[in-house]
């Protein structure tokens, strides 16, 4: 197999496997400090109970997350080292900024917010989860900051083949940065609304129904309802943004082949890049124009404008279809279960069922959505500056096949791990005075169990 | 020298990530060591052996993310040519160096019937992630060359250096716990030293026979006056941390924080002679640190942030660390 080919799923399964992590503690340490301060205004103990079970999660999602993110750090090296050689001016800049300012910022205090609950006063614990908090947030501006980069870059200028940085404010808010991290921010509040009803549905229907969980619940739900709109909007802008700077991504996203007015919303088709037309075509008259130009005669571009210049078809296209069928089904699922929980303050079995089932779909859109940008961006590595296939490494296919062959072998086992043990975190929690956590009992079970 | 950045930079950037190595080897070092001492504890010692690293390790970890993230920021071609060159032993590392860090988190978070499982794979990662150092260290020395030479020195450097990890962990041990725990830990500690030991004195004698260049900077004049005391105050701390380790563990603990920075010293010691074998090359003997340097207006952005910014993580790590003072026992995980 084609070497190039390796490394971009060696490192597409690293990121991919990489980012579950970060989109849920990105918003989950946000929903950690929105506990400890109700904890702190109201007085009631569910709040802490709330706090202890989740910030369990945080800690181990964040484990994952970190340990996956060393893996990044070097297979910047492994597998594109003409990456670094030729953007490394202003690629290096802004990951040794994430470094830092976000990574030892979150470590450190995580270690405080994780067994310090009762080694420091009551306001350095909230500040250190504040901190932390931030930092995971701050650590996705750099990278969302990079990676815009690298689908929109500004402020440079090149001098023998090599990228340097000429207006680090231009490099920073490049143009499609504030869409791009706006469409993040959001997406991993979405996956982490989803965790915590899912979670807490799945905690309900096992008739565990304290009032921790139903907080936890009606957090859950309502923040889903609240930010799917907004995400929707966010997507929609993003997606203009994209049609200015990237249309032949905007033209895969939209199956379309020919530049022209009055283009449908295919809601399916399936692309053929051998014939350069679409197959089995379902499509809403007029819909992609007016969703693109806010006209039904608004002109959309084609694919063949960009011959052999613009990503793979199909994966675009199926990629953006699922986030966006993922989209509407939490539109319809977070604003049902708000609308019911808010008249009959108990969610309906079904609902209960429907948002365990959910529990995960934040996961699943946004790996969809990332595909569709990523991919999408192909075949440049910096869109208009380096291609793909010139930052790959000399690294034999053979060795990239092996190690990929490895690295998937333990994403699996990881991934099935960790669902399991939320599961299970889910059901211990259902009764926490009665489980045997280890040698060192504590009355609280959840806090030996840390 | 000062007046041309393109000059210093990479001099300010090679010192930066030199001391950024130093630290990571020091601060992992000792938390790898616990994980390869997981077996002399019992069961139920375990848990006060991995809450004496708890809130420690993930910062300890980030100091390879950035000495990694140096190395590729200002020296992008040498983080091409190495990791390239390591790519097999990096693979072994970073998925050992997963399996131990979430085994951390599982251990305490999975059914219990699977504790001992996690167990386990969180000695394993941290045995093979001190090895996989170890050994690429070795290649590290010999030019990146493989050959069944270069990897006979590398399972010598890989040994060496998960002894070394040992020594950290087992005289960070003596410092967090006590009764038991803490004597196994000091006959670990006198085992791990000797072994260190050897092998740095092994390698010590062997890197000088296989580079005519490290002999020519090692054995010629002056410079022989400069390094000998390197060597020589490395055995001396070794043989003061072995006197220690004899009256160890002493009741009211005291001088029990000594085998710990005498062990960092001679980590310390072994590094600067490493580094100062090496200099100017960051390839060994085929790229210097000036041919593979970034643009100088990029390494001063970072130089500025990392002048501001280290001093605060510094501060930070030293609450950390006065936070969770005094014995692993006194730990509550909440």
């Amino acid at each position: 197999m084609d070497p190039t080919v390796l490394a971009r799923i060696q490192f597409a399964a690293n990121i991919s496997f990489h980012i579950l992590f970060p989109t849920i503690t990105i918003a989950l340490g946000w929903a950690l400090v929105f506990f400890k301060l109700r904890y702190r205004a109201t007085k009631d103990l569910k709040w802490m109970d709330v706090y202890h079970f989740w910030v369990k999660i945080f800690a181990l999602s964040f484990a994952l997350g970190v340990v996956s993110g060393i893996t990044m750090s070097f297979q910047f090296g492994t597998n594109w080292p003409g990456f670094m050689e030729r953007v490394g001016n202003v690629a290096g800049p802004l990951l040794a900024y994430e470094v830092l300012t976000a990574f030892f910022l979150e470590a450190v205090f995580l270690g405080i917010m994780l067994f310090g609950f009762r080694k420091v006063p009551g306001w350095l614990h909230t500040l250190a989860t504040v901190l932390v908090a931030s930092a995971t947030t701050l650590s996705a501006f750099w990278i969302i900051v990079l990676n815009s980069w690298m689908h929109t870059p500004t402020g440079f200028e090149i001098r023998d083949g090599v990228v340097h940085a000429k207006d680090w404010l231009a490099i920073i808010f490049n143009p499609s940065m504030p869409y791009r991290l706006t469409h993040m921010l959001l997406a991993s509040g979405l996956t982490t609304a989803f965790l915590i009803a899912g979670l807490s549905a799945y905690r309900w229907l096992r008739d565990d129904r304290s009032p921790a969980v139903m907080s936890a619940l009606r957090f859950g739900v309502v923040v889903a309802a609240i930010l799917i709109p907004l995400q929707i909007l966010a997507g929609d802008m993003h997606g203009l943004n994209t049609l200015e700077h990237q249309p032949q991504k905007v033209a895969a996203m939209e199956g379309n082949w020919e530049t022209g007015p009055n283009k449908p919303l295919l809601l399916f088709a399936w692309p053929d890049e051998a014939t350069r037309s679409n197959r089995f075509e379902i499509g809403v008259p007029n819909g992609a124009s007016l969703i693109l130009k806010h006209d039904a005669e608004g002109v959309v571009p084609g694919l063949n404008d960009f011959r052999g210049q613009h990503p793979p078809v199909a994966p675009v296209f199926f990629a953006f279809r699922i986030m966006v069928g993922i989209g509407m089904l939490m539109l319809v699922v977070s604003w049902a279960a708000a609308w019911w929980l808010w008249r009959r303050g108990e969610p309906h079995p079904w609902l209960a069922r429907v948002l365990v089932g959910m529990t995960f779909s934040g996961w699943l859109a946004t790996l969809a959505g990332w595909y569709v940008t990523e991919i999408g961006r192909q075949p440049w590595l910096v869109a208009g500056v380096l291609r793909t296939s010139d930052a790959v490494s000399a690294v034999p296919a053979g060795m990239i096949g092996a190690t990929l062959a490895a690295y998937l072998v333990t994403y699996v086992l990881l991934l099935a791990a960790y669902v399991a043990t939320l599961f299970l975190l889910a059901r211990k929690g259902a009764k926490p005075q009665t489980i045997e956590t280890g040698p060192t009992p504590h009355p609280n079970a959840f806090v030996a169990a840390e | 020298m000062f007046d041309n950045p393109a000059v210093w930079l990479p001099v300010a950037f090679a010192a930066l990530m030199g001391l950024s190595i130093l630290i990571y080897v020091i601060l992992d070092g000792y938390d790898l060591g616990v994980g390869i001492l997981i077996p002399i504890a019992r069961p139920e010692e375990r848990d006060r052996m991995i809450a004496s690293i708890g809130p420690f390790w993930d910062a300890n970890e980030t100091w390879l993310v950035l000495s990694v993230g140096l190395l590729l920021v200002a020296f992008p071609v040498a983080h091409g040519i190495i990791l390239s060159t390591l790519y097999l032993p990096v693979a072994v590392m970073l998925i050992a160096l997963i399996m131990r860090g979430v085994a951390f988190e599982f251990r305490a978070k999975a059914e219990p019937a699977w504790k001992a499982t996690w167990d386990r794979i969180f000695f394993a990662g941290s045995l093979i992630t001190a090895l996989a150092q170890g050994y690429m260290l070795g290649l590290y020395v010999m030019g990146l060359d493989r050959s069944l030479a270069t990897v006979g020195f590398g399972a010598i450097t890989a040994v060496c250096v998960a002894a070394g990890y040992t020594l950290m962990g087992a005289t960070w041990l003596i410092i967090k716990t006590d009764g038991d725990l803490q004597r196994r830990a000091v006959r670990r500690a006198r085992v791990a030293l000797v072994v260190t030991m050897v092998g740095f004195a092994v390698i010590s004698i062997v890197t000088p026979l296989v580079s005519p260049r490290i002999f020519g900077r090692w054995f010629s004049v002056p410079e022989i006056l400069i390094l000998s005391p390197l060597p020589l105050v490395a055995f001396a701390l070794a043989a003061a941390v072995w006197v220690v380790l004899s009256n160890q563990p002493h009741g009211q603990d005291r001088f029990a924080w000594v085998p710990f920075a005498g062990s960092a010293g001679i980590f310390t010691l072994a590094f600067l002679g490493l580094a100062y074998s090496f200099y100017p090359f960051i390839v060994p003997d085929r790229l210097t640190i000036y041919a593979a340097a970034s643009a100088p207006e990029s390494l001063m952005i970072i130089l500025v942030g990392a002048l501001v910014v280290v001093p605060v993580i510094v501060a930070y790590s030293a609450l950390s660390y006065w936070v969770f003072r005094g014995k692993a026992t006194d730990l509550r995980y909440d």
